[in-house]
Parts: C-alpha cells; sequence; structure tokens
C-alpha cells in the first residue's frame, strides 16, 4: 500500500477511474452503433491535434480536444447520409490526422518529442490539471447520457424509427461523435490514442452478454473498465511494464476468461 | 371523414416518374391490402402517405391533414425486424419508443430530468398496448430471445402505443413463419375494427381472406373492392397460383368494375 503515498501513482489511480468510467459509457453506445472504426479513426487522427499544439505552444489537451472534436464533427457531416462510404472517409481521416502531427511535430525547432507516450499512454505522467479535465469530461458525459438516455436509445436501436417520431437523429448522432472525440482524448494520457479503443469496446463487450438493457450495459462496462484499468495499474507499477499496455491485456484476458465461463456453462446441444 | 384521400399524385426520383396519376380513397376502419410488383412504387406510396417524400403534383390528405401533421396519428410498422438482435433491450424499452410523448405527460420533474426508468404511467400503457397483441407476459424480456412473429407483434404494439388512427405496415409477414403470418393478420383484422390498417403484402391469403380493399400499385394504382366482389382462387391441381396471375386478374377485374360501374351510372 505505500505506493498510494505517492502523489503521481495517487493522480494515476483518479486519473484511471474516470476516464474508464466515461469510456465504458461511451464505448457502449459506439458499439452499439456500430462505431468504433470510426471512434478509432477519430483517436488516430488526434495526433494531428497533439502535433498542432506542440508547434503552436498550446497545453496539449486543448489542441487535441479542438482537433479531435473538428474531426468528429467533418465525419458526422460526411458520415450520416452516406453510411455506405463511411469506410473510406474515416481511413482517410485517420491517416491525414496522424501526417499532420508528424509533420508539425518534425517543424518544432528543438523539440524532441517522445512519441510513445501518445500512442501508447502515460498515466504516471498526469497532473492535478488533467484530473480537472477528466472529472470535468465524466461529469458531462453523464448528465448527456442521463438526460436523453430515450433519445440515444431510440437512434441506437432503431434510428429510421426514431426519426419518424420526430427525435432529430442527425443532431444526436453529432453529439454522440463529439462526446467520442472527447473521451479519447482524455484517454490518450491513461493508455494512449492506439489502445484506447481497446477500453471502449472489451468491457462493453463482456458487459453486453450479461444486460437486458442499454443502461445495465453502460454501467456494467463503465464498472469492468475501471476494474480492468486498477487491476492493470497495479501489474504495470509491479514489474515496471508499459501501462497502457498492461491494462489492456488485463481486459483481453478479462474477455477470454468470461467467454471461457460462458461456453462452459451453457449447456451443450445434442450432437 | 376519409382517413385517406390521394388525388392525382406524381412522384418521379429523378426524372423518370415512379407514381402517375394515383387516386386512392381510404374510409374509417378499412383494412386495405396494397400489392405489385416490387420496384412498382409501393414503398414510395407509403413514404409519401407518411410525409417522408413530398408529392411533385397532385395532393395527399391524411385524415384531414397534411402527412406531416397527421404523422402523430400514424402508426408505422417497417418491414424487417430481424436487425440488431444483439442490442441489448427489452420489449418494454421498444414499446416505448413508440410514443415518447406519453412519458413528459406523465412524469415528475425529476423523471423528465433523468428519463431512464419507466414510471406506472408507462409501465401500464405499455402492458395494455402489449395485451391488445397478446404480449403482455413478455414485457421485460430482451427483444432478441423472441421468435420473429413475436417480435412483429412487439413492433405492432410500438406502433399502437401513440394510439394512431391509421396503422401503416410494409410487409409484416415476409420472415415469419406461415402460421405466424395467419397470426397477423386475424390480428390486424381484430385491430381494423377500432381504427384503420393498411398493409404492403405478397401474401395472397390477405387479399382473399382478410382485407377488405385491395389496391394494386405499379406506376399507378387500381382499387379493388373485395367486400363487393370478392375473389375465389381456384388453385388448379398440381399447379402454383402466381402473385402475378392475381395482380393482373385484379387489374383487370377492377377495370371491368369501373367500366360496368360507369355504365350503371349513366343507365
Amino acid at each position: 500500500m505505500e505506493i498510494l503515498h505517492y502523489t503521481f501513482m495517487q493522480n494515476a489511480l483518479i486519473a484511471g477511474i474516470l476516464v474508464s468510467l466515461a469510456a465504458g459509457i461511451i464505448g457502449s453506445l459506439i458499439v452499439v452503433n456500430r462505431l468504433v472504426f470510426l471512434t478509432g479513426g477519430v483517436a488516430h487522427s488526434s495526433y494531428g491535434g497533439i502535433g498542432l499544439a506542440i508547434y503552436f505552444g498550446l497545453p496539449i489537451f486543448l489542441g487535441a480536444s479542438l482537433f479531435t472534436v473538428a474531426t468528429a464533427l467533418l465525419l458526422a457531416w460526411l458520415t450520416f447520409k452516406k453510411r455506405h462510404l463511411s469506410d473510406t472517409y474515416i481511413g482517410l481521416i485517420w491517416a491525414v490526422g496522424m501526417a499532420i502531427g508528424v509533420i508539425f511535430v518534425d517543424m518544432t525547432p528543438g523539440y524532441n518529442v517522445d512519441l510513445m507516450s501518445y500512442l501508447f499512454g502515460s498515466i504516471l505522467a498526469v497532473e492535478r490539471s488533467d484530473l480537472w479535465f477528466m472529472g470535468g469530461l465524466l461529469a458531462v458525459v453523464l448528465l448527456v447520457v442521463h438526460r436523453w438516455y430515450r433519445e440515444f436509445l431510440a437512434i441506437s436501436y432503431d434510428s429510421d424509427y426514431a426519426a419518424l417520431r420526430g427525435i432529430p437523429t442527425g443532431r444526436f448522432y453529432t453529439l454522440l461523435l463529439i462526446l467520442s472525440a472527447l473521451t479519447v482524448v482524455v484517454a490518450i494520457k491513461v493508455v494512449g490514442l492506439i489502445l484506447v479503443i481497446a477500453l471502449m469496446t472489451i468491457p462493453t463487450h463482456i458487459a453486453s452478454h450479461r444486460s437486458a438493457t442499454l443502461y445495465g450495459m453502460m454501467m456494467r462496462s463503465a464498472l469492468l473498465a475501471a476494474s480492468f484499468t486498477l487491476l492493470g495499474l497495479w501489474i504495470s507499477y509491479r514489474y515496471d511494464l508499459t501501462s497502457g499496455a498492461c491494462i489492456i491485456l488485463v481486459a483481453a484476458a478479462g474477455l477470454v476468461l468470461e467467454s471461457l465461463w460462458r461456453s462452459l456453462r451453457r449447456p451443450k446441444s445434442p450432437a | 371523414m376519409k382517413v385517406l384521400q390521394v388525388e392525382n399524385l406524381r412522384f418521379s426520383y429523378d426524372r423518370e416518374p415512379v407514381l402517375q396519376g394515383v387516386n386512392l380513397e381510404v374510409e374509417e376502419h378499412e383494412f386495405v391490402a396494397v400489392i405489385g410488383p416490387n420496384g412498382g412504387g409501393k414503398s414510395t406510396l407509403l413514404k409519401l402517405i407518411m410525409g417522408e417524400l413530398l408529392p411533385d403534383e397532385g395532393k395527399i390528405t391524411v385524415l384531414g391533414k397534411s402527412p406531416r401533421e397527421a404523422r402523430e396519428e400514424i402508426g408505422y410498422v417497417p418491414q424487417n425486424t430481424n436487425v440488431n438482435l444483439d442490442f441489448p433491450i427489452r420489449v418494454l424499452d421498444v414499446v416505448m419508443m413508440g410514443n415518447p410523448k406519453q412519458h413528459r405527460e406523465a412524469a415528475s420533474w425529476w423523471e423528465r430530468l433523468f428519463p431512464v426508468r419507466y414510471n406506472t404511467v408507462e409501465r401500464r400503457c405499455a402492458y395494455s398496448t402489449l395485451e391488445k397483441v397478446g404480449m403482455a407476459e413478455y414485457l421485460d424480456r430482451r427483444i432478441g430471445d423472441l421468435s420473429g412473429g413475436q417480435r412483429q407483434r412487439v413492433m405492432i404494439a410500438r406502433a399502437l402505443c401513440a394510439h394512431p388512427r391509421l396503422l401503416i405496415l410494409d410487409e409484416p409477414t415476409s420472415s415469419i413463419d406461415v402460421q405466424g403470418q395467419k397470426q397477423i393478420y386475424a390480428l390486424l383484422k381484430e385491430l381494423s375494427r377500432d381504427l384503420t390498417v393498411l398493409v404492403v403484402s405478397h401474401d395472397l391469403s390477405v387479399i382473399t381472406e382478410y382485407a377488405d380493399k385491395a389496391v394494386y400499385v405499379n406506376r399507378t394504382a387500381y382499387t379493388h373492392d373485395l367486400r363487393r366482389s370478392p375473389i375465389h382462387l381456384q388453385q388448379p391441381e398440381g399447379e402454383h397460383f402466381c402473385e402475378i396471375e392475381l395482380m393482373q386478374m385484379l387489374a383487370e377485374k377492377t377495370c371491368e368494375c369501373e367500366h360496368h360501374g360507369g355504365k350503371k351510372e349513366t343507365s
């Protein structure tokens, strides 16, 4: 328990919990709306925002947030009416965003950036000010998802019918993409922009088998994500390994164990 | 009052007209079957009636209003209900989707702010609607655990939840077994005592056993009143009676009827 005396460790634990809860809730909406690939694209393109922030000397969080929200808005506009073309647009934005980031980091004089910390996270470098940002985002996510739960449920389950009943589906689709973009940004510190998609989908996938409602799924995956993060963090500290990768492998192990347990419990069908 | 009145309707997606010179009248409590070949304009006609598309020419009146104004009084059951079966959602959630307004009327300020749970008024409404379609005991079941026919009943309950006066169904039995199909049509027939039912179907038994009117849609529309001249299908031994033949027969018969009717009036 002596590890809890270090401020950086306290910050890491709080950050891990805040980000996991947001990732579990928004991750559920991403999965049921089949927007995993799109969110992956937004996550990678956020590197463009990081590069721009470094070049112009802005806070990284601010640069990345503005850039990813802009990306999300662009994708919402491009893909809402043409779902069949979304693959192409996502792939494009994925790569272009990263390319912008690399170029702007190159152009920053004397800046020797640790690229790896953005790709795979650097949870031990979380500062107090970051925690406020993460807490704020979680509060917004909780508020929005509760307040418009019925609308999100309706557009996720049957978008055409929701539109027929007068729900502005385009607006909620855009809102969902903005929330996922912001969740991705805060999760970069914890697991990095490559691994964030796993934190948003693995707990959700486990929760989906055990939930009768979307709300139950969101709450279960939030708790699962937080547990995986805490365990992964402990392993990373204990064996001196990269924290983001530990968290994701713990989650993956959880998924494998859960599937095994389910297949053993299921009565064997004859023949 | 007429439930539906379509006058000299014309609609085209690009330049090619999909529907032209369509006239159609539906009275209250009628059970109307819409048939016709694929690509003949059935779905387009439904979209126009529901106000999703606007006609190029002509006029559509639903319950004395424009389709958009009448939207809340139209219940709709989509064609394919076998989508999203993994979705974590209960029968109750699906049914309540049909009437988002119910909540606002019955809820306290706290429930209005955080509408995750359903209150007693809503649960009671969902229960009574599900009772009408014989699915009340499935209220808390996951939608993916139901059979195709049961799921279709839930979708009908969702449409009934807002107490519509016109119920529109787009091939409601295309993905369920024969026994389930008959039950669905018997249910619709029963419902048509309280409201007007308009159903798109490829199913011959609807026309021969249940419907009051058949509307044949293929770029234009012919209406055939089955109550005045019912159709008896005599399936020849060993031969398959094809939908196309029925359509042709209906189209011819309708023209004949109109012709004779016109004569009668003049004489």
